[in-house]
């Protein structure tokens, strides 16, 4: 019997990174455009998407792919609003993962539709960590959560494409200092997009729904 | 909460390359966690003992490396930590900053007896 040292070197979530790549490519094959749509609880992830959904339908066939911990009222609220919605129940889990997304993508035909949105589970920590292999990845922040969440939770800041600061129609009530947010934005992602709205007002969402028609006919045109 | 998930992928890895070099037994295993990436090495401790059980791998010891986030400023060059407050600069109060470390999630290696 000998003792040896073996160098592994491997990244704890490459089996993930590896499904999340075939749904990269399912996704890409059906020429639709995706995000993946985070934030913390009650940030008003479910009213965008109601929103965005009577927003972009009937001119576009929109997928909803609700995960949620329990409950299936979010994926009521989305078909409600003319989508369709599959719901991932994930028992108690924090995230979704790309294996749950690769499921869920077994059940229907992605060609289908135009646009998906995956509704992630309320939580700022666990997502950031699981690519599920969506086209972007975008956060909701909300003005009531405050203006040191970029610099509280860097890795969820780091990691997205687009942020929509929500419930703007607050800002007169309360103490949200919009320069530190923005900068920390900045700092942690020079790159993001940033977008004031209000989902109860409709504030800022004709920008949003631009973004999304000139993405959703990008990914049409690819061949 | 998703430690469950991560450590049943940390055994996989383990477990594979234990088996390419026909190892017997999987005494220690060197992970590597840094600041940004969220897990709580309790936790993957935690499930290890339950995971494991009945593998080569039961009675391995998990060696935890943490690697503190830090920053560049990209203005006056000053290096830093994570604070809890901001990430800005605490020399200039620059937004222009560079993550260094802290992102690291990885097995860098195990001790077998073969």
């Amino acid at each position: 019997m000998s003792q040896q040292r073996l160098q592994v070197v491997q990244n704890i979530l490459s089996a993930n990174e590896a499904i999340a790549e075939t749904n990269r490519q399912i996704l890409a094959k059906a020429r639709l455009f995706s995000i993946n749509l985070m934030a913390s609880p009650g940030a008003g992830k479910t009213t965008l998407i109601e929103r965005t959904v009577r927003g972009l339908s009937p001119r576009y066939r929109i997928l909803v792919i609700e995960g949620d911990i329990a409950t299936t009222l979010d994926a009521e609220r989305a078909v409600a609003a003319g989508a369709t919605a599959i719901q991932i129940n994930t028992g108690g889990n924090c995230h979704l993962d790309a294996v749950m997304l690769n499921r869920a993508l077994t059940q229907i035909d992605p060609g289908y539709f135009d646009l998906l949105i995956v509704e992630n589970v309320g939580n700022l920590v666990c997502p950031a960590s699981f690519d599920l292999g969506t086209s972007a990845n975008v956060l909701v922040a909300s003005v009531p959560e405050g203006h040191d969440k970029p610099h509280k939770y860097p890795s969820m800041y780091r990691g997205v494409d687009y942020v929509l600061l929500n419930k703007i129609d607050l800002l007169p009530y309360v103490d949200f200092d919009l320069d530190f947010f923005r900068k920390g934005l900045e700092a942690l992602n020079p790159n993001v997009e940033l977008r004031l709205i209000s989902c109860r007002t409709g504030e800022g969402l004709s920008d949003w729904y631009q973004w999304l028609e000139s993405k959703i006919e990008y990914h049409r045109s690819l061949d | 909460m998703h430690e469950l998930a991560v450590t049943q992928n940390i055994l996989d890895i383990v477990l594979e390359h234990a088996r390419r070099a026909k190892a017997t037994k999987i005494s220690r295993i060197y992970l590597v966690i840094g600041e940004l990436s969220s897990f709580v090495d309790e936790s993957i401790q935690f499930y290890w003992d339950i995971i494991a059980k009945d593998t080569i791998a039961e009675h391995a010891q998990l060696d935890f490396q943490r690697v503190a986030a830090s920053f560049e400023c990209q203005e006056c060059r000053t290096v830093y930590h994570l604070n809890k407050e901001t990430i800005f600069c605490p020399n200039c109060a620059s937004s222009r900053v560079k993550i260094l470390t802290g992102e690291e999630f990885y097995v860098r290696a195990i001790d077998v007896e073969t």
